[in-house]
């Protein structure tokens, strides 16, 4: 039996799965408080005893293992153009398995960098303007970052005729500077790889001592990586699969969290229909968003004001509650986070379902293309943005708030389209499933050593449901 | 468009070797779906050394203002051959206005607009609706090649 121990270093806890990669199966799961404020093995340890409990021995191959804790790996992008390099900026700190705080335009501001100086991020990713074309936004910016109070790396991935000079006055202004190659290069052509491969490469530098984890990276057998990139390679080695394990085809997954919702999708996104042509940048066959505003606890007052925004009376109908109830709720979520839809608030169960819908909805046609009709001579065109989802044939469906829910279907029914999403590209019908046993970014973490096992075990694992 | 096709290579003289590339941004205008000529231009003006960001055929407003900012560009070259030009380019220099494209260069041509109208008048009202040249059908872009030089100073007057 060779055993792998998975660790999931998140906000909350400390997750630990261990899995028999022989037999492809889960073979123990533990899990405690995150320890981080003192010290991280501490919490660790005690997942780790239990493990050793139920298995008998501790034995283990390799111990590989991912991390959201301390705020996870904190990011602000910026570009010049908001759905051209400053979105490219964006899908690429999101790709690289940041929590993209904040996307900005065109020259920063006074008020944004106060902002920038509040949020104190980890790393900023600093674009705009494609390799020979406009360079004043890049050495504007570049300038109001220098002069930030705060403390974090800067990744100049902008137009590369002014990187060299941006990251002088970066490096003047005391920050540490990395270039590296544009994130749109030409107009309309993604290329977000070497940022994120920067992004990656700054966390295993800088951002592990900086967050507490150098004694745990040191009994690790790889880097500990961000989470929601581990869940990423999950989700595209489970859609993709491998030479020897088939995979599922295009799939999407959700992870429904306190502070953030994450949606991933694994799918080409060309036009599904005759007539269509895309309008703007074409998005990656693997793509993440992370919506900061659409959350069940941390941004639970930032999801109710977008669902008002929306009409609150659509809303109360729609899941059979009312105003009252809501408020009540938030009030509850917003003196404890912790609290959660069961014993003494079970009468709350409605109500924390009804938002979860909501939040999976919002960020379903945030992370989907959209369709709009124009007519040309030559008959009627369809001008799509972003990608056509509407062929996935699975959705995942993770995170407390879904699989703890009492309908968990009813929840992850709002990742498909209804007539209620105007134009966005959802996937027309697909099949639910739910990552009951919380083992995404355990998978993810696996697949970079036994990509096999890591297949079967989330193919047997996720449960449909009808 | 056929006789432009007989452009030969070696009339088509390369501008500013030694100075920095003169940037374009080239497209064929709201729903019209004419190709062939935006490709004629696409290489003829490549060949001339510009350096040309072509966007292709049904090309928003928004996607030539916002393609001109990221790329710095010094000209919107807008193409028009199904007669619905002068809808179709209304607002644009505002836009650029409101985008901080204030000096950048606008030029138009084809069939843009409907039928067979008097030439000046055609011309009158895109230089009004601020564009700095207007071609009739069936111009040489080699004239235009000239007259981005001569607009953007890039020859001896």
């Amino acid at each position: 039996m060779k055993i792998y121990l998975l660790t999931d270093f998140g906000s909350t806890y400390t997750k630990v799965t261990a899995v028999d990669v022989d037999s492809a199966k889960i073979v123990a799961f533990a899990k405690s408080f995150t320890t981080i404020e003192t010290d991280v093995n501490m919490g660790f340890d005690a997942a780790k005893r239990e493990i050793a409990a139920q298995l008998g021995h501790s034995d283990f191959e390799m111990s590989l293992s991912a991390s959201s804790a301390a705020g996870g790996l904190k990011m602000i992008s910026s570009g010049l153009v908001p759905d051209l390099t400053a979105k490219a900026s964006r899908l690429a700190a999101a790709s690289a398995g940041a929590k993209v705080v904040k996307t900005y335009a065109y020259e920063l501001t006074d008020a944004e960098s106060e902002e920038i100086t509040a949020i104190a991020p980890d790393i900023m990713l600093l674009s705009g303007g494609i390799d020979g074309g406009n360079k004043r936004v890049l050495l504007h910016n570049a300038e109001v970052i220098a002069s930030v109070p705060a403390s974090f790396s800067v990744i100049i991935a902008g137009n590369r005729s002014a990187a060299a000079e941006a990251a002088k006055i970066l490096q003047a202004g005391g920050k540490n500077t990395v270039i590296c190659a544009n994130v749109m290069p030409q107009f309309g052509k993604l290329n977000i790889l070497p940022a994120k491969a920067a992004i990656r490469d700054l966390f295993i530098e800088n951002i592990i001592t900086a967050k507490g984890l150098d004694d745990v990276q040191k009994i690790m057998d790889m880097e500990i990586i961000p989470t929601p990139l581990a869940v990423f390679e999950a989700c595209e080695l489970l859609g993709r699969g491998n030479s020897s394990e088939e995979g599922l085809g295009e799939l999407m997954a959700y992870d429904l969290g306190g502070a953030t919702t994450d949606v991933y999708s694994m799918a080409d996104g060309n036009p599904k229909i005759p007539n269509a042509f895309i309008n703007g940048i074409t998005e990656p066959f693997a793509k993440r968003t992370v919506e900061g505003d659409v959350g069940m606890r941390y941004s639970l007052t930032a999801l109710h004001d977008l669902i008002l925004e929306s009409g609150a009376d659509t809303f109360y109908q729609a899941y059979g509650t009312n105003e009252t109830e809501v408020t009540n709720w938030l009030e509850i979520c917003e003196k404890d986070p912790s609290a959660l839809p069961f014993g003494e608030y079970e009468k709350y169960s409605h109500v924390d379902s009804a938002f979860a819908a909501e939040a999976i909805r919002i960020s379903a046609i945030r992370h989907a293309g959209f369709n709009e009709k124009v007519y040309t001579p030559a008959g009627e065109m369809n001008s799509q943005s972003g990608k056509d989802l509407t062929q996935v044939r699975y959705v995942i469906g993770s995170g407390g708030a879904v699989i703890n829910a009492a309908n968990p279907r009813a929840i992850m029914a709002n990742a498909a389209y209804t007539p209620r999403d105007g134009n966005a590209l959802k996937p027309l019908n697909p099949k639910i499933l739910l990552d009951e046993q919380n083992c995404l970014a355990a998978m993810g973490l696996l697949s970079r050593f036994a990509p096999e096992a890591a297949i079967r075990i989330m193919k047997d694992s996720f449960k449909e449901v009808q | 468009m056929a006789e432009l096709g007989k452009i030969e290579n070696e009339q088509i003289e390369e501008v500013g070797q030694e100075q920095e590339a003169i940037t374009l941004v080239l497209g064929v205008i709201g729903a019209d779906v004419h190709a062939v000529g935006n490709k004629i231009l696409n290489y003829t003006f490549t060949k001339a050394g510009f350096n040309v960001v072509n966007l292709g055929v049904m090309v928003s407003q928004k996607e030539f203002v916002e393609a001109a900012i990221e790329a710095d560009a010094d000209a919107i070259i807008v193409s028009s051959m199904y007669g619905h030009g002068e809808i179709d380019c209304k607002g644009l220099r505002e836009k650029c206005d409101e985008a901080g494209l204030s000096d950048i260069l606008m030029y138009v041509g084809g069939n843009i607009v409907v039928g067979k109208q008097d030439f000046e008048q055609v011309e009158k009202t895109f230089l009004e609706m601020g564009f700095n040249r207007v071609y009739a059908p069936g111009s040489d872009p080699l004239v235009a090649i000239e007259h981005l030089k001569k607009d953007l100073g890039r020859v001896d007057k």
